[in-house]
Order: C-alpha cells, then structure tokens, then sequence
C-alpha cells in the first residue's frame, strides 16, 4: 500500500492529467498511450485545472471500515471542464448535491493506516460557490 | 526591498459555539464570552488537518502571486499540532504546490508564534540572495482536552505569507524578537492535551513578551504607536490582544480591523498572521502595520511592515473576514467526533 501510494503522490495532490496533441483529448489519471490515436498519440503532462461539473453521484451508506465516520457522504462523478470524467469523494452535505452542480478540487485528507500508520493525502472536491 | 509578496488564508467551514460547550460542561455562558471575549471557535472536519489548512492557504497565496511554484525555494510551516511527530509537514505542501524538489523546508514549532518565526527566516535567506521566494506558513488545528477552560477558544485556521523582494506588497521595514524561557503552557511528548498555568499565562508570558518586543522594535526604529495605521496582537483571546494594545498607546481603531479571534477562536500558529491578512485586505499604499506574535515558551516576533504601491495591483479575494464569518454551527456532539475525542474499543 505504501508504495503504491508513494507512486501516486504526483497525481493525487494535484491533478496531473496527460493531453494529446494529436486528438486534443485530455486524460486523468494520466495515460501513457492515447487510447483513440495509439501509435500516433502525442502525449503531455498537464496540470488540470480542478474546476468541474457533478455528472452524478451516490450517497454512501453502508461505508468501509475506514471512512465510517464520515457517513452518510457523497461520492461523486465529476467532469472537470477539460473532459475527463473522475470519480471523488464531493464534501458537502448529502442534501446539497445536485446533478449539474458546480465543484472545486480541494486538498483533503483520504485516511490514514491506523493511528501509527502513514496519513494519505490527495484530491476531493468542493461545492464552488 | 524585502516583504510580503502575497498571502493566502483558511478556515475551517464548522463553527461551535460558547454556549454550546458551556451547556455541556455547566458553565455561564455569558461569563465566558465576557471573560474571553469570544463567542465561537471553528472546527476541522473529520478530514482536515494542519497540513491540508497550510496547502489551501498556501495554493491561495502562490495563486494571488502568479508566479511559477518552481521559483519558491523555502518553506516553513509552523504548527504546535503536525499530524506527524517525525515526518515534515513542510513536504506535503511543498509537493502539492507543485515547488519541485529544489527548496529549503523544515517545520517549526514555538506553540502560536511559529508562523511568524518562519517568517522571519525566510527573510534573511531572502536578503542573503539564497532563495527568490519563501513560503511561511502558520497553521493549527489546536488541542484542548474537554472541560478544559482551552476548549473555548481552541480553533482551526492557517495562513500563508510569501516573502520575496519583487512585487512586494507589504515591506518588512524592521524586525525584532523577544524571547525568554517561561513555561505558561506546554505539550510532553506522547500526551493528547497542552497544559497550561492558568492565570500565570498572563502577565509574565503574554504582556511581557508582547510589550517588549513592540516597545524593543518601536524603540529601534524610532517609532511610536501614533505612527501605525493598524496593530495585530497574537490573540489566544479577545480580552489580550485589547488589553495590550492600551498598554502599548494603541487604540481600538487599529486593531479592530485584524482582530478575528471571537469568531474563530485562537488558530494558535495561524492567529496571528490570519489578523495581518485580515488588515492587508483592506491596507492602503503607505499604511504602516505592527505585528506582534506571540508562542508560550516564550516569545514574541514583531515586525513593522509598510504597504506599497503594489497592493492595489493584487487581487485581495475572497477576503478573510467573509472567511471568518461564514460557517456551520454544530453541536458538541458532532465536535467531539470531527476532533476524535471519542475512541471505539
């Protein structure tokens, strides 16, 4: 888990997509390979703005172990307006999410390993007033 | 010229109120908030903490500042409540600010007046010519162990000040510190909860220090209060910082701009430079600023800033006393689960 997480670091703070030049497609979490161009994919690193759109979204009742305290809480399907579509817990209240609402990323905490174990940070999202 | 190029806040959305603790735990409400001065404090989330506070001030200062996070080549986060004993805080931020890898970092500790001290070292690596920019946060999601009279004013907030030497918006004309070895309020390794020596907090930790080091750099630059357009005092409360300034010769209209803590409690590293960040929002070219902090252990960090030119070019939103005022009130409830001070098992 450690390391795994390590490897992420980069793209779970901020949102580090990739883009290709060739289709003009952005991607998150960030591709190696343009799925549409293959061979002919111009990929580049690029920073996403965290600026999006609720698509949809689930209210989470029954939670894992770890995030038990947190229920009831609104995992959601963001586009971010450069195209890609990510999946991210959307702090607010379950009654506040709307399809079409307007977000923000946010730099939160996901959980951490037990009180001795490692904290893991990265990217939720906000209402964007 | 060396001084503030930008700065960046945050809050916590939660608020808890007096009278909510005072309902649990059978006090006067009313006796509080005279005593202390404050009628609520702000609350972390269950998934905030000092190094998520110190990255969303942060992004919101690198932000205002429009420069390249690459250019930054130290930051500093000051905090008595890191989420890791042993592992930097300052890492965190510095690797969600996108700075590289390139960059002086180290977290500080000097219970509420670490922020400040940040500050302070950023400036010399600045005017040595080692670094174009320096990042110096404050920021806490302080303790207080339940009942305790701490509870009240315990709040969560951040802020911070990116110093540098182009496009400074506020310039650091002097700074001077006043430190001796006084213990008013500790943390032992290991243990939940600070402890503190109740009315000894006062007088000989708080005034002493804050007073001596306003008068110490008054007195070396040759200025007096008349000379200020607004005062921040640290404030655990808002009965001190008040107080203080009468000592001093200052009056109600400069402080009151700066001064948050009935709101949101005392963010102990963050509080006093939430206060600055408060007055720069409303500062004008040539306005003079003090700002004393104060951490118990004990110390205190003034500085005299002077605002430019350059503040009307910098864009001053979302303010922070709209920060301050808005919020969720919740119950004691809901506060002891958000600060975990419920354990399963």
């Amino acid at each position: 888990m450690l390391p795994r997480f390590w490897r992420k670091i980069r793209y779970r703070y901020n949102l580090v997509g990739t883009y290709c030049e060739n289709c003009r497609t952005y991607y998150y979490p960030p591709r190696n390979l343009c799925p549409k161009c293959r061979r002919k994919s111009k990929i580049k690193e690029v920073q996403l703005s965290g600026k999006g759109k609720v698509i949809s979204y689930s209210i989470v009742h029954d939670a894992p172990e770890n995030f038990k305290m947190m229920k009831p809480y609104v995992v959601a399907l963001i586009q971010l307006d450069e195209g890609p579509i990510i999946t991210s817990q959307l702090v607010c209240k379950p009654e506040e999410v709307r399809v079409g609402m307007r977000v923000r990323a946010v730099f939160r905490k996901y959980g951490e390993e037990g009180e001795s174990g490692i904290i893991y940070y990265g990217t939720k999202f906000v209402p964007d007033s | 010229m060396v001084g503030i190029v930008s700065y960046g806040t945050y809050v916590p959305k939660y608020r808890i109120r007096v009278e909510e603790i005072a309902r649990i735990w059978g006090d006067n409400a009313e006796t509080i908030k005279n005593g202390l001065g404050i009628l609520q404090k702000s609350v972390p989330d269950l998934d905030e903490d000092t190094a998520t506070i110190a990255v969303e001030a942060a992004r919101e200062a690198v932000r205002r500042a429009k420069i390249d996070p690459k250019r930054i080549g130290a930051v500093y986060v000051g905090s008595e409540s890191h989420p890791y004993a042993v592992k930097p805080t300052a890492t965190i931020v510095g690797e969600a600010l996108g700075i590289g890898n390139e960059y002086f970092a180290a977290d500080l500790e000097f219970a509420c007046k670490a922020g400040t001290a940040g500050m302070q070292m950023c400036m010399g690596l600045v005017k040595a010519g080692m670094i174009e920019y320096g990042l110096a946060i404050g920021a806490d999601t302080s303790q207080s162990r339940p009942g305790d009279a701490l509870e009240y004013s315990a709040g969560a907030g951040g802020a911070a000040l990116l110093i540098g030497r182009d496009g400074v918006i506020a310039e650091v004309e002097g700074t001077y510190s006043f430190t001796s070895d006084t213990p008013d309020f500790w943390r032992r390794e290991g243990q939940p909860y600070p402890s503190h020596g109740g009315r000894f907090t006062g007088v000989p930790a708080y005034f002493r220090h804050i007073t001596s080091a306003a008068n110490g750099l008054m007195e070396k630059l040759g200025l007096k209060p008349s000379d200020f357009s607004y005062a921040v005092f640290h404030q655990p409360n808002g009965k001190f910082p008040v107080r203080v300034a009468k000592m001093l010769g200052f009056g109600m209209e400069q402080i009151k701009p700066g001064l948050v803590v009935s709101h949101i409690g005392n963010t102990y590293s963050g509080s006093s430079l939430i206060g600055l960040c408060a007055v720069l929002d409303e500062a004008k070219p040539g306005d003079r600023i003090l700002l004393v902090s104060f951490g118990s252990g004990a110390g205190s960090d003034a500085f005299s800033l002077i605002v430019t030119d350059e503040i009307e070019n910098f864009d001053r939103t979302p303010r922070v006393w709209d920060k301050v005022m808005e919020g969720e009130h919740i119950d004691y409830g809901l506060y002891v689960k958000l600060r975990r001070k419920i354990r399963f098992g």
